[in-house]
């Protein structure tokens, strides 16, 4: 029989606030244990929350850019459960009535029968919700002892999205191009740093499978905590056939919390429906209903940048750019950012795009820098192609000046000058080239008269080394040609 | 008069007069404390040092001409109130060691005017309680009658005003606790609106439903402790941000032409004889005083009672979720987090915690949640609706606060139904969410306070202080004295 897998993804968005969501302790990361606290954080009695109102306009940033629907009045809930790193006993997270529902995400896939043709699937998003992180549990070396587990609660009361997924996605695929374009779009609205190895974007799939044509969804199981795209398509993988293999073998799939383990690349069993916690949720009397009107929403839309998506389509109408460049130039906010950088001052749109795609990127990705940093500006790429364009160096050249700039930090002006690389477009000083070269080859020069047309490259080749690289091409080809043909 | 028997106005005058210092005073309400505390155990924990020191503060402040009203006066506050390096257990064993990193804002208000903390007071087990048994630290008698409890939670609260251990003191009412205590103590308790005055620092109980309140001599010292602990506070999202009236001022406006409902529901059968003749005579005196009176109907307050002990216990025992041995407080050792989890908390809470935490932890199982919560949640609206419609017609509302005047210690701790309706006309004004008072309106046959309840519209707290002003103008209840 043939199945059908079921995925429904559930991430969690670390946001880029200064402060945590309910009191101002600060949210940086890597600081020392429990030193990044207040009584509110703590859960200490008494201590109260008061809602960081820079959590609500990321999560309406989050909601309006994947076409949810915003509350107007949305509620906070208490999820009630014991564990050392959960100081209050409770989450404070949103139940009934989250900030965000109903929205979608367009995602681009490759089917297998038009491999080249892309196409467009809706993936719903059933809701965004807002809630607080708890804190760590570190075992052994810990405040001077090693015999025990410590608690850290700096991570505690920091603010996360809960983004939740219809189960729409059909393989590990659609779930990893799914995830990378939520991906893109929190980094790219400056929400969230994307840190997957930091815990800043992580997931829980939902899997499940059933026969192809059924209607009825399989037992779903969850996988927890998966922090790469690697690992994301490989717990699905694994638990979809994990999942096939036992009921081939006649028998069923329980609901139940895995674990992925990233060492083995399998899922094991956490817990079972049985073992689930009765979290027994309720409206938090601490906090007042968050009542969002809207001219919130509206003042937060005037803020957003413009998308991923909206970007691609003005480079391809308005820059003329081929629908790959785009997206490859859209691929995060600040190459699209320098793009567009280098276009305004004056560079070309197609060749400043090829130059990102093929130079610059390569270069980063070998020095593994990233865009950010990349010591070379915009307006410095720009003057570069300034200078092909009018003549004054050759594209081959040019490589050699881009190197150049990218280690001694100097314009390209500069070390054309210091490294006397003008192009060469003065005919006599061509024409002495070309009759030398014609005179040390005459074999080749008969061959050529003689109809072989093909050594014309031989002649080009020779003149552009014997000059170093910075004979004009055009010229080149031309004066050889006249003087060939004699 | 003793020094001990003064109330905040007479000692704020006597203090700015130079008469009395703040030293002098405090080292009176030490003594008194030192004398009568062995018959009425109002306190948890006495702080002689920190009080003597803040007094020298205040006669410094008072030395240099500042003198607000509660600069350099003895103040004492339930131990459900934080303050920042003194212990602070809330009634309970699970809070033995706890010495907080920060005070609560109502106290640190009252603490910036200068007032002085005598000590922490008495209660029942986080404020779980109407007759101060369930505390862990003893219980509390009732100065009028050394055999009778005196009310709860803010037991302590009350017997140390009763009993002259404390000029005033800081209470807190989740369904009558401080109402309840105020009028089998005789002195004056103030339930302000929810919303009125910070809950931030307040070991919370129920939190939709606590309120901190004064009680106090007399209803003049009542509306100057009010005006010092009212006020947003950005630290509590629930405090709401509407100015504060001058509620000393219109004090001696008079009542004549308001109009007082008398809730049907309120004056039942078997009513306690004496509470009965209590409110009668109030009613002839507002009478006289030119208060008109309307018949009016609450009709959900059946439900009250219940509907509260699912709402509070819910809160509560997710409230109380966080005591749970790892960061502070009482920790047992025992085997794995399980049975550390586990021990500290049976060995930590007393009877009536357990009892509650239990009841609210069902209240909200899956499963029960819309048939407990969700429901109690609806009459609770219902019980709102039923006090915004009576308000159309009149100002305030005048009922018993209890069914009887104070029991006798024992007489009820093992029948916990019996106990919570001794809460029956206090407890619709915390799920109302409104302001009500309790003042001295008489003596039970055997000589036991007896107090009635004003009630008033959100944020009337001006009105029920002027009400209650014109009725003990016009009484002497408030100035007897119970004879400890």
């Amino acid at each position: 029989m043939k199945y059908q897998p079921v995925i429904g993804l559930e991430v969690h968005v670390q946001l880029l606030t200064d402060t945590k969501i309910f009191c101002g302790c600060s949210t940086r990361f890597g600081a020392e244990p429990n030193s990044q606290t207040c009584p509110v954080c703590l859960g200490l009695p008494g201590a109260l929350p008061v809602l960081n109102k820079k959590v609500v306009e990321f999560a309406i940033k989050a909601g309006l850019s994947t076409n949810c629907s915003i509350t107007p009045r949305s509620i906070f809930a208490r999820k009630n459960y014991f564990y050392p790193d959960l100081p209050k006993g409770y989450q404070i997270s949103q139940f009934e009535d989250p900030i965000c529902q109903r929205g979608w995400l367009d995602i681009k896939i490759t089917t297998p029968d038009s491999i080249s043709a892309d196409s467009v699937k809706r993936i719903g998003i059933t809701r965004i919700h807002m809630e607080e992180d708890a804190g760590k549990l570190v075992h052994g070396d810990f405040s001077g002892r090693d015999d025990g587990s410590g608690v850290d609660l700096n991570r505690a009361c920091t603010p996360l999205l809960e983004v939740v997924s219809e189960p729409d996605l059909r393989s590990s695929d659609e779930a990893v191009v799914y995830l990378k374009q939520l991906h893109q779009i929190v980094t790219w609205l400056g929400i969230c740093d994307g840190n997957m190895e930091e815990g800043s974007f992580r997931c829980d799939a939902n899997v499940s499978v059933m026969p192809v044509g059924s209607s009825t969804l399989g037992t779903r199981a969850e996988i927890k905590n998966v922090n790469s795209f690697k690992f994301v398509k490989q717990a699905i993988e694994y638990e979809i056939q994990r999942q096939i293999d036992l009921i081939e073998d006649g028998g069923t799939v329980v609901q139940e919390t895995r674990l992925f383990d990233p060492n083995s690349g399998k899922t094991r069993s956490m817990r079972s429906k049985e073992e689930a916690h009765d979290y027994r949720y309720f409206p938090d009397p601490d906090l007042v209903p968050l009542v969002i009107n809207d001219q919130w929403i509206e003042r937060v839309r005037q803020e957003l940048p413009e998308l991923p998506e909206q970007r691609q389509h003005r480079f391809m109408a308005e820059l003329g750019l081929p629908p790959y460049d785009a997206e490859v130039l859209t691929a995060s906010r600040a190459l699209a950012e320098y793009f567009e950088a280098g276009v305004a001052a004056g560079g070309n749109a197609k060749a400043v795009g090829n130059w990102i795609m093929g130079e610059i990127t390569r270069t980063l990705n070998d020095s593994g820098t990233s865009i950010e940093a990349c010591p070379i500006t915009p307006g410095e790429l720009a003057e570069l192609l300034k200078l092909i364009d009018n003549g004054t160096i050759s594209g081959k050249i040019a490589k050699t000046v881009f190197d150049e700039m990218w280690k001694s930090g100097k314009t390209p002006q500069i070390i054309v000058e210091e490294q006397g690389l003008l192009q060469v477009s003065d005919s006599g000083a061509i024409e002495q080239i070309i009759d030398d070269i014609m005179a040390a080859n005459t074999g080749q020069v008969e061959e050529y008269r003689g109809g072989k047309e093909k050594v014309f490259g031989f002649f080009v080749g020779q003149v552009m080394k014997a000059s170093k690289g910075k004979a004009n091409p055009a010229v080149v080809n031309e004066l050889l040609l006249n003087k060939l043909k004699g | 008069m003793n020094i001990f028997d003064m109330t905040i106005h007479k000692l704020h005058a006597a203090l700015k007069g130079k008469q009395i210092s703040s030293v002098e005073a405090t080292s009176a309400m030490l003594a008194r404390i030192e004398s009568v505390e062995p018959l009425v155990g109002s306190f948890i924990t006495v702080t002689p040092e920190q009080a003597l020191e803040a007094a020298r503060a205040a006669d410094r402040r008072i030395a240099r001409g500042e003198c607000h009203l509660l600069t350099g006066i003895p103040l004492a506050i339930k131990d459900i109130f934080l303050t920042e390096g003194v212990r602070t257990t809330c009634g309970s064993r699970i809070l033995d060691n706890f010495i907080p990193p920060y005070s609560a804002t109502s106290w640190e208000k009252l603490r910036l005017h200068g007032a002085v903390l005598l000590g922490k007071l008495n209660q029942d087990e986080f404020a779980m309680g109407s007759s101060n048994e369930s505390s862990a630290y003893g219980i509390t008698r009732n100065p009028w009658d050394t055999t009778c409890i005196p009310g709860g939670s803010s037991g302590g609260s009350a017997a140390a005003v009763a009993a002259s251990e404390a000029v005033a003191t800081l209470g807190t009412d989740t369904g009558g606790s401080i109402r309840q205590p105020a009028s089998h103590c005789g002195c004056v308790g103030l339930k302000p609106t929810y919303g009125r005055v910070s809950r931030y620092g307040v070991i919370a109980y129920a939190s939709s439903l606590d309120q901190v309140g004064p009680l106090t001599r007399d209803v003049a010292d009542c509306a100057i402790m009010l005006e010092a602990l009212a006020g947003y506070d950005p630290k509590d999202s629930t405090s709401v941000d509407t100015a504060v009236p001058d509620y000393s001022a219109p004090l001696t406006r008079g009542v004549k032409g308001l109009k007082i409902g008398l809730p049907k529901e309120y004056f039942i059968d078997g009513l306690d004889p004496d509470v009965q003749r209590a409110m009668e005579g109030a009613i002839e005196t507002y009478r006289r005083l030119g208060a008109e009176f309307v018949d009016i109907s609450l009709p959900h307050t059946d439900y009250a009672v219940a509907t509260y002990y699912l709402i509070a216990t819910a809160e509560a025992s997710s409230n109380l979720a966080r005591y749970d041995g790892v960061r502070f407080g009482h920790r047992a050792e025992a085997d794995g987090l399980l049975g550390m989890y586990t021990k500290s908390r049976s060995e930590g809470f007393g009877t009536e915690v357990k009892r509650r935490i239990m009841l609210g932890t069902y209240a909200l199982s899956s499963g029960y949640y819309d048939a407990y919560y969700v429901k109690a949640q609806k009459v609770r609206t219902l019980i709102m609706n039923d006090f915004i419609t009576a308000f159309a017609s009149v100002d305030v509302m005048l009922t018993p606060v209890a069914p009887t005047p104070a029991f006798k210690i024992g007489e009820k701790i093992n029948d916990p139904l019996q106990m919570y309706l001794s809460d029956i006309f206090t407890i619709p004004v915390n799920l109302a969410g409104t302001c009500a008072m309790s003042l001295p309106a008489g003596f039970s046959a055997s000589g036991l306070p007896i107090g009635l309840q004003l009630i008033g519209k959100p944020f009337g707290e001006e009105t029920i202080l002027r009400a209650g002003y014109a009725f003990e103008q016009a009484t002497e209840w408030h100035t007897r004295k119970a004879s400890i």
